[in-house]
């Protein structure tokens, strides 16, 4: 006999078993009494797959399990925990347990949305600046002089157009 | 601007010289957005929350809508105020039960509304009287264009807006429309629809989000989904969603009309009565009966001026207006006294029904 289904979000005995259709994609949720009172699946109106599905697709995998964020020392268990990331890093380091979630929750995987261009630039400008400062260490030290004061005048170029003061 | 000096201005919603639409009160969009390389709300220290919120405070003060706006801590509204602006949407119910270092920026319209430490660490939001989609689209991208001036955003490009919560990537935007859609209530067709919409990748939630009831027959109509799809797209699908539930709603109304004009026009006038001379009314039973009125003054009923003195009603018989008006706090029990006896005033002067201009069907 087949093993009888567990709650997607405690793991006792499933008895309210929930299939909804959004954007043509089958969801299936499977819950125990508790759970479902409590996540208000009786009251269609007030209640969102997406949250459910979030939460129930969070079962640890053993392999993934030890997966910290570098950035801000977020767990993979936190993330089970509480549903939300510790920081914008946390994408990165938890990439492989949000791809597969993408799929359901959404309706792609890539955004097609508003670019942030002026902030965008911004950070491809800051980028340029920590890359020639580190030019400029580098050339004083090997004492390539006209080197350095080439890469001076970049640098105060670019600080121009992020609205910095010069370097002397 | 103060606190009190906003309660006591009229807002959007309350007085919406735009409130014609019969069927859609108001349009809403809200972006979530967060600084980049800075850890989120939730998982924040409290010196790394207050840092955002001093930053995030100061952008957002500078923005042209928000000039002369009222930029306060969350710390600082008391329970009642907290509450008076959950009951006009400017705020969430999680922001008001919020940790120390939260904040709200509220334009002195009452139009935009900037969350800060919310779920993410900035939720900007426009609303606007009416169905206008494109419109509050429009103002909120030219606000968020501007804001990214000044702050970093978290970004990716695969991914789009980095947010705390999954559900909300790419786009980072929820635009919702709250509807008023009594026939299809009446009708017991309100499941239907909302298993209809849910199909379509929309969400239908209760007046006040997720959890609430759907008192007043009025609800929320939002996206579901943020990432794979363009602001433009999702605005766009929205709308043909939006209308075709209009055309359900207006179809409702025909069918109650033509199989039973009379019981219909039962109910309306029998709300009339509860809302003239009741003395112990509930939220949810003033919510129902002006939801009646509102149905009538669509049906021609009632003259087509008084749809937004009910709209500011819907609003202030929620609990935290009521007390506000009091001056102090009250128990459920005396709330319904006194909300009974403020909607006798209202209604001892409302325009007697007329229920035979229109037998011959709604509009």
């Amino acid at each position: 006999m087949a093993n009888p289904l567990k709650c997607d979000l405690c793991s006792k005995p499933a008895t309210v078993h929930l299939t909804q259709i959004v954007n043509n994609k089958v969801h299936k949720v499977d819950l125990c009494e508790e759970c479902a009172q409590a996540k208000g699946v009786t009251d269609p109106s007030g209640f969102s797959l997406a949250d459910l599905l979030l939460k129930a697709s969070l079962n640890p995998e053993p392999s993934a399990a030890g997966v910290r964020c570098e950035q801000c020392g977020f767990t993979q268990n936190d993330f089970k925990k509480q549903g939300r990331f510790g920081c914008p890093a946390c994408y990165n380091a938890f990439g492989a347990i949000v791809e597969p979630m993408l799929d359901t929750m959404h309706k792609g995987t890539a955004h097609t949305g508003k670019v942030p261009q002026k902030a965008l630039a911004r950070k491809s400008l800051y980028d340029r600046l920590t890359k020639l400062e580190l030019d400029l260490t580098e050339a004083i030290k090997s004492e390539r002089y006209e080197d350095a004061a080439r890469t001076r005048d970049e640098i105060n170029q670019v600080k121009h157009a992020v609205g910095q003061k010069p370097t002397s | 601007m103060t606190i009190a000096s906003l309660i006591d201005t009229p807002s959007e919603l309350t007085d919406a010289a735009s409130s014609k639409t019969a069927i859609v009160l108001m349009t809403r969009v809200r972006l979530a957005r967060n600084l980049a390389g800075n850890v989120f709300p939730g998982w924040a220290k409290p010196a790394q929350r207050e840092e955002i919120l001093n930053a995030c405070r100061e952008a957002v003060a500078a923005m042209t809508p928000l000039k002369r706006s009222l930029s306060i801590n969350v710390e600082e509204l008391s329970e009642l105020e907290k509450q008076i602006l959950v009951e006009r949407h400017l705020i969430s119910r999680e922001l008001s039960g919020a940790k120390a270092g939260a904040g709200v920026v509220i334009s002195k319209d009452q139009t935009v509304s900037v969350m800060i430490n919310e779920e993410d660490h900035l939720r900007i939001q426009v609303l606007r009287s009416g169905f206008q989609l494109k419109k509050t689209w429009s103002a909120i991208n030219e606000l968020d264009s501007a804001l990214e001036d000044r702050l970093d955003y978290a970004y990716s490009p695969t991914l789009g807006y980095l947010t705390a919560c999954p559900t909300n990537l790419g786009t980072g935007m929820r635009a919702s429309a709250m509807m008023h859609l009594p026939a299809l209530v009446i009708g017991s067709q309100m499941e239907k629809v909302v298993r209809a919409v849910n199909q379509l990748g929309m969400v239908v939630r209760g007046l006040f989000g997720e959890g609430s009831d759907a008192s007043g027959s009025i609800f929320q109509i939002s996206n579901q989904t943020t990432l794979g799809e363009s602001e433009e797209e999702i605005i766009k699908r929205l709308g043909s969603v939006l209308n075709s539930i209009i055309e359900h709603e207006l179809n409702a109304r025909q069918k109650l009309m033509e199989a039973d004009a009379g019981k219909l026009f039962d109910k309306i006038g029998r709300a009339y009565g509860i809302l003239q001379n009741g003395h112990v009314l509930s939220t949810t039973e003033a919510m129902n009966l002006l939801s009646l009125i509102r149905l009538g003054v669509d049906l021609g009923v009632f003259p087509d001026a008084h749809r937004c003195v009910i709209d500011r009603l819907f609003i202030e018989a929620q609990p935290g207006h009521l007390q506000h008006s009091q001056r102090g706090e009250l128990e459920a029990g005396q709330r319904d006294l006194l909300r009974a006896t403020r909607l006798r005033g209202e209604f001892a002067n409302f325009t007697k029904p007329n229920f035979t201009l229109s037998s011959d069907g709604p509009n």
